[in-house]
């Protein structure tokens, strides 16, 4: 039966503990030192040398210009994510400086290229008898440990040339370092922008979900450290089953733009072994809404090569059978 | 800790931390939980997932905001006002736990006729000495009475000698009136006194929505009473104010008001900020205090006798104060302690009644250059002191100095740091790598009073040793060096127990068997004692730490080391993890947790009670806690007309270490700056003090006439903005333990300050932009974070900006940044002599410092000709030197 990790971002209170138990259990390397200026997140993204990452999204109601109760909620109120890109730090600390700055006519900042309106409300997670701060309220600091989906339909595994990566006894998805030779076809595979080759050795890394750890038993070290189970590691049934009950429960509490992201869906790359409890859209976490396996595009591919070759065969035919009859 | 100890009896937290999970509601103020005690916040995540409300009062909205119910913002240094307020709203909207007011403290007491309140001086109390800024708390006392604290510097310095104390205890209780209506009773003058703490004041001052803050009194007072409990949690954001001590008695007033001390949900959480911080104080490496909360001896104190006259009380727990003293001596002067010799009394420094052997005067002393040499373990003050130049350019001061660290961190390198020439500094340091916790035998005290041992996994590397190791070879060489001599003063050192068994190639000490010292021992045939009511004073017993005793009940058997949980379904506290002090009770004062007739308050929040059929049918205290009670002290039992000790104390008097059993609303002696808490302003606020216009700051706070250290003033337009100091949850405080581990170093890398974007837009500044920071102190660059979780706040109709400042860099480290802590200035709380790190104003201005500055070292000259500077508040005696004393770290 498939191991994997259950991230209940309802719980998770930033500390990174998941971040720095992964480095050290792993000893994976510093990535650099510099602030990204996206809120308190300063690795960025996934990547060959950090295996867990935890994201900070800020969304605050700008309208007010206080904080919470003076004037208090504001229907439709804007909020923007700070969420990070791979590769793409730079623009977006840009772009919250420049929005920043621009002030509106009534004298109040406004975060300008990033405002947009907040998703759907229906996704939302405040709670709808509460009008103040935290993961329940209108001002919010979305904290979210991201890692490898492990995917049943793993991109990576699939193009992978020379079987380095593989399903490993645990059902996770493991790349054999000795036998990778860092050709990096995996990279563009992920749907998810997880994997990486490493500028080091130039061999490709990610979460090997402590497989190590695992084949002695032992929980992988993230959810070991977590403090507050927002990671929780399992037999893969169980937590999904543990974490519909989560959700049911949230909602019962109002908190009705809870949902499960990666366990439900119909998308190419499988139900995840590494899923996630999310309060907004997928996109607020710089997770895909639809990610899909690029093999899955193989079959229309073939499709689409066939009938091309049909009707440019018909096309041909019919132009040679022309110029005949002409001639 | 004077707030808790004056106020309960004890200076720690009331609660453990896993108790938070039995509450309704959490209030966390004056603490960021989530970033600075993230395991232990799994409880309040645990509370909140069972339905309790969390409730999250800062300056910022922070980590702990962000999993929180309620976010209210403050503007720092005014928690007074804030808490004053819900003291007020529990009162006028009469919400106070009647039963538990009226029983269990000292609301009916009645108070001296001579007292005035601040509402009758104008913001002062009776008895301020305006030209010594002290105040003469005598007229503060119980009616005909004066009253000993449970802590403080002197406990029982109440100018009554201890016979009338004796005679007058044997007099009986002091007069109360139990129908609260008596002006001059504690009730009536408490009501007087916050009357005008309104939402509406609240919001002037505090800059708090009154909507928000009718939220949180509204939450608070639903989640008290007899079925419900309220907890409240704080850290360093109500300590490091010069109102420090006062924001946490203003605490404890409403809890006790709203009867949520010593229950299951309630209590005061102090959160100590490292892993032994409680450890440092039970056993103190301070300058007041000897192991046990005991207090240090006073030149007045001549004989042993009259040390023990002056602390020991007549009445409640601290009647066994001679036995504790005693059992102290014996443990540290062995068989040299007789009752002939006053078993080594002599031996122990005594304080100075004209001299302040704190901190911070330590360092100004030190760089005036009457203090030689220097210990320094554990500590980074280089980095983490406040006006941390003043301590840099004071250690170039000294003839020696030790550093014990397993970095080479600033304080062992100050000698280079600041552009200084290293040629021109004479000191001479001695760097020692230490040991880490997994590479030696040992115990921390952490937050919840509680002992954990750990053993020691890996031999350290190279030259690292422990502690003990240090400080038992250094006592050891020391007595090699002093051997034959006759010279008094070398007699304590020559005398004292120096046996620790030494093991291995590295000559490690038995860590076990300093243990086993602290937690006390028959002389006679050295067996462990079970606890400290086995302990005498007559010299057959032994123990170097009184509350502690009991932790190692027999050779061999190290309860500190105990590791189990309880079973599902049983409730003991998790009396088998760990050990806690004192007797292993997890929730202190929890006599109150039943009612004056030993039965509890509501079957959802029992806790302990009053069992008759156990004991034979005599009756004995029982639950789920070690009762912190006389176990066989029926309920009923009246206060004994000539008793003494805790005959003076009745069988529904919960607060046994206080001198009338009952929870101090007022406190009439123990505290320098007031028996209730009243709102003043930080040392340095850009506000004037809207509650008592003349009077701006605490009258009694500290300050130092020194060129060195000019402060910014009131509503000084050079210092417009307010500024907070914190921790983050990647970084360790001054950073000596994370800016050199590369997986912390990343996650925050570079010196930060955090703005509003109103603050950044008035100023052109864009995250990631160099900002530089100015004080009357110095001035720091940092980069800019502008964020919405900084927002400015509305003061008395006009908008202020709060600056967040993080201080976890410094020159040395895999990440390197500027000192934040320099731009500190020295304005100490007059109870405890802790500085205002978390209030103070700054200038902030786009780019990068002024290049070609002088060194801070040099900038003396500079700093005294600040023409906006200038000297607030008490200014210290320069005293007596202290020329050979080692400071209080290093004994």
């Amino acid at each position: 039966m498939a191991k994997g990790f259950f991230t209940d971002t309802s719980l998770c209170i930033g500390c990174k503990a998941c971040e720095v138990a992964c480095k050290e259990w792993n000893q994976l390397p510093a990535d650099s030192y510099s602030m990204t200026g996206m809120s308190y997140d300063n690795t960025a993204h996934l990547g060959a040398t950090t295996w867990r990452h935890v994201a900070f999204i800020e969304q605050f109601d700008d309208q007010t210009g206080h904080f919470m109760g003076l004037g208090g909620a504001t229907a439709g109120s804007g909020g923007h994510a700070v969420a990070s890109h791979v590769g793409d730090v730079q623009s977006n600390v840009q772009a919250n400086g420049d929005g920043r700055t621009r002030q509106r006519g009534d004298g109040r900042a406004s975060t300008g290229v990033l405002d947009r309106p907040r998703a759907s409300t229906s996704t939302s997670p405040r709670r709808s008898d509460e009008t103040t701060g935290g993961f329940l309220g209108d001002h919010r600091w979305l904290m979210m440990s991201d890692v490898c989906k492990h995917c049943s339909n793993a991109g990576c595994l699939e193009v992978c040339p020379t079987g380095a990566i593989i399903r490993n006894e645990f059902g996770d998805v493991y790349v054999q370092p000795d036998i990778c030779n860092g050709c990096g076809y995996c990279q563009v595979a992920c749907p998810f922008g997880v994997i990486e080759v490493s500028e080091r050795d130039g061999r490709a890394w990610k979460c090997t979900l402590c497989y190590d750890r695992q084949k002695d038993g032992l929980t992988p070290a993230c959810a070991k450290a977590c403090p507050t189970q927002s990671i929780q590691f399992g037999e893969i049934d169980e937590l999904r089953d543990r974490a519909r009950a989560r959700v049911a429960m949230l909602h019962e509490r109002g908190v009705t733009g809870a949902y499960l992201y990666g366990v439900d869906e119909d998308t190419s790359v499988g139900p995840l072994n590494a899923f996630f409890l999310l309060a907004d859209e997928p996109e607020v976490y710089n997770l895909p809404r639809q990610p899909h396996v690029p093999n899955a595009q193989v079959i229309p591919s073939y499709i689409a090569t066939a009938i091309t070759g049909v009707v440019l065969g018909a096309a041909t035919l019919l132009a040679i059978s022309g110029r005949g009859r002409r001639s | 800790m004077p707030g808790l100890g004056t106020s309960f009896g004890r200076g720690g937290a009331t609660t453990a931390q896993w108790d938070l999970v039995n509450s309704d509601c959490i209030v966390i103020q004056g603490s960021n939980m989530a970033e600075c005690h993230p395991v232990g916040f799994r409880f309040v995540m645990e509370a909140r997932e069972r339905g309790a409300k969390i409730i999250h009062v800062d300056p910022r909205f922070t980590r702990t905001s962000a999993n929180a119910d309620l976010y209210c913002p403050i503007r720092p240094g005014t928690d007074i006002a804030f808490l004053g307020g819900l003291i007020n709203y529990v009162l006028s909207n009469d919400k106070w736990f009647k039963e538990y007011v009226l029983r269990y403290t000292n609301a009916s007491t009645i108070i001296n006729g001579d007292f005035k309140d601040t509402e009758d001086l104008g913001g002062l109390f009776s008895g301020y000495d305006a030209e010594k800024r002290v105040y003469d708390p005598s007229s503060w006392t119980y009616q005909g009475e004066s009253v000993p604290a449970a802590v403080g510097a002197h406990p029982a310095r109440t100018g009554e000698s201890y016979t009338e104390r004796l005679n007058r205890t044997e007099a009986g209780p002091p007069p109360r009136d139990e129908t609260l209506q008596d002006p001059h009773c504690v009730f009536q003058i408490l009501k007087r006194h916050f009357a005008r703490y309104t939402p509406e004041l609240v919001e002037q001052i505090c800059g708090t929505p009154q909507d928000v803050f009718l939220q949180v009194a509204e939450a608070i007072t639903a989640n008290s009473g007899r079925e419900r409990t309220t907890a409240f949690c704080y850290a360093v954001g109500w300590t490091q104010h010069t109102v420090g001590v006062q924001n946490i008695r203003t605490a404890a007033i409403l809890q006790l008001l709203l009867g949520n001390i010593g229950r299951p949900g309630g209590g005061i959480m102090a959160l100590r900020g490292h892993a032994t911080i409680q450890g440092s104080t039970d056993i103190p490496t301070l300058f007041n205090i000897l192991p046990g909360y005991l207090a240090m001896p006073h030149e007045g104190d001549k004989t042993l006798d009259d040390y023990i006259h002056a602390n020991q009380a007549p009445s409640g727990w601290w009647y066994n104060q001679p036995k504790y003293i005693v059992s102290l001596l014996k443990a540290w002067y062995g068989e040299h302690a007789s009752k002939d010799n006053e078993f080594g009394f002599q031996h122990l420094p005594k304080l100075l009644s004209e001299d302040d052997y704190s901190y911070y005067p330590m360092f100004f002393k030190m760089k005036d250059g009457k203090i030689k040499g220097l210990f320094v373990h554990g500590e980074n003050f280089a980095v983490g002191g406040p006006s941390s130049g003043i301590e840099r350019a004071a250690m170039r001061k000294l003839a020696w100095c030790v550093v014990r660290d397993p970095f080479l961190i600033e304080t062992a390198d100050f000698w280079k740091l600041d552009g200084v020439d290293p040629a021109t500094v004479d000191t001479e340091v001695f760097y020692m790598p230490a040991a880490w916790p997994p590479e030696k035998d040992g115990s921390f005290t952490n937050t919840q009073r509680m002992l954990q041992w750990h053993d020691k996994a890996v031999d350290p590397p190279g030259d690292a040793r422990s502690e003990t190791w240090f400080f038992v070879h250094l006592g050891r060489r020391l007595r090699e060096l002093y051997a034959g001599s006759t010279a008094a003063r070398d007699q304590g050192l020559l005398t004292m127990t120096w046996d620790y068994p030494l093991e291995g190639a590295m000559q490690e000490p038995r860590a076990e068997s300093v243990s086993e010292e602290i937690s006390g021992y028959t002389v006679a045939d050295n067996k462990q004692v079970a606890g400290y009511a086995a302990l005498k004073d007559d010299g057959s017993t032994a123990c170097g730490c009184w509350i502690y005793s009991g932790y190692i009940p027999e050779k061999g058997v190290n309860l500190a080391a105990s590791r189990d949980r309880d079973a599902p379904g049983e409730n003991t506290n998790h009396s088998r993890w760990g050990w806690a002090w004192p007797a292993n009770r997890r929730i202190l004062y929890n006599r109150a947790s039943a009612d004056p007739d030993g039965n509890p308050w509501s079957e959802r929040k029992k806790l302990v009670w009053w069992d008759q059929s156990a004991n034979d049918g005599k009756g004995a205290w029982t639950g789920h806690d070690v009762p912190d009670f006389e176990l066989h002290k029926a309920p009923g039992t009246p206060v004994q007309r000539q008793g003494v000790g805790m005959d003076a104390i009745s069988g529904a008097d919960p607060f046994i270490m206080q001198s009338d059993g009952r929870g101090w609303i007022y406190v009439p002696s123990g505290l320098k700056d007031g028996p209730l808490p009243t709102h003043y302003e930080p040392a340095e606020s850009p506000v004037g003090n809207q509650l008592y216009p003349t009077c701006g700051n605490n009258p009694c706070m500290v300050t130092f006439d020194r060129p060195d250290m000019p402060y910014n003033g009131m509503e000084n337009p050079r210092f417009p903005y307010i500024i907070t100091t914190y921790r983050l949850t990647e970084q360790h405080t001054s950073g000596a333990m994370s800016r050199w581990n590369t997986w912390l170093a990343e996650l925050q890398p570079e010196f930060f300050v955090e703005l509003s974007p109103q603050l950044a837009g008035e100023k052109g500044v864009q995250t990631g932009d160099w900002v530089t920071l100015t004080t009357t102190r110095d001035e720091v660059e940092a980069k800019a974070l502008v964020t919405e979780r900084m927002q400015p706040l509305r003061i008395a109709g006009r908008e202020y900006h709060v600056i967040g400042m993080p201080y976890h860099w410094g020159p040395a480290g895999v990440v390197t940044g500027d000192v934040a802590n320099d731009l500190i200035g020295v304005a100490l709380d007059p109870n405890v002599k802790i500085h205002e790190a978390k209030a103070f104003t700054c200038d902030l201005r786009k780019g990068r410092k002024r290049m070609g500055m002088p060194a801070a070292a040099e900038q003396d000259a500079l700093r005294a000709s600040a023409p906006d500077g200038g000297t607030i508040g008490r200014s210290e005696s320069e005293g007596a030197e202290m020329a050979h004393a080692a400071p209080a770290a290093g004994r």
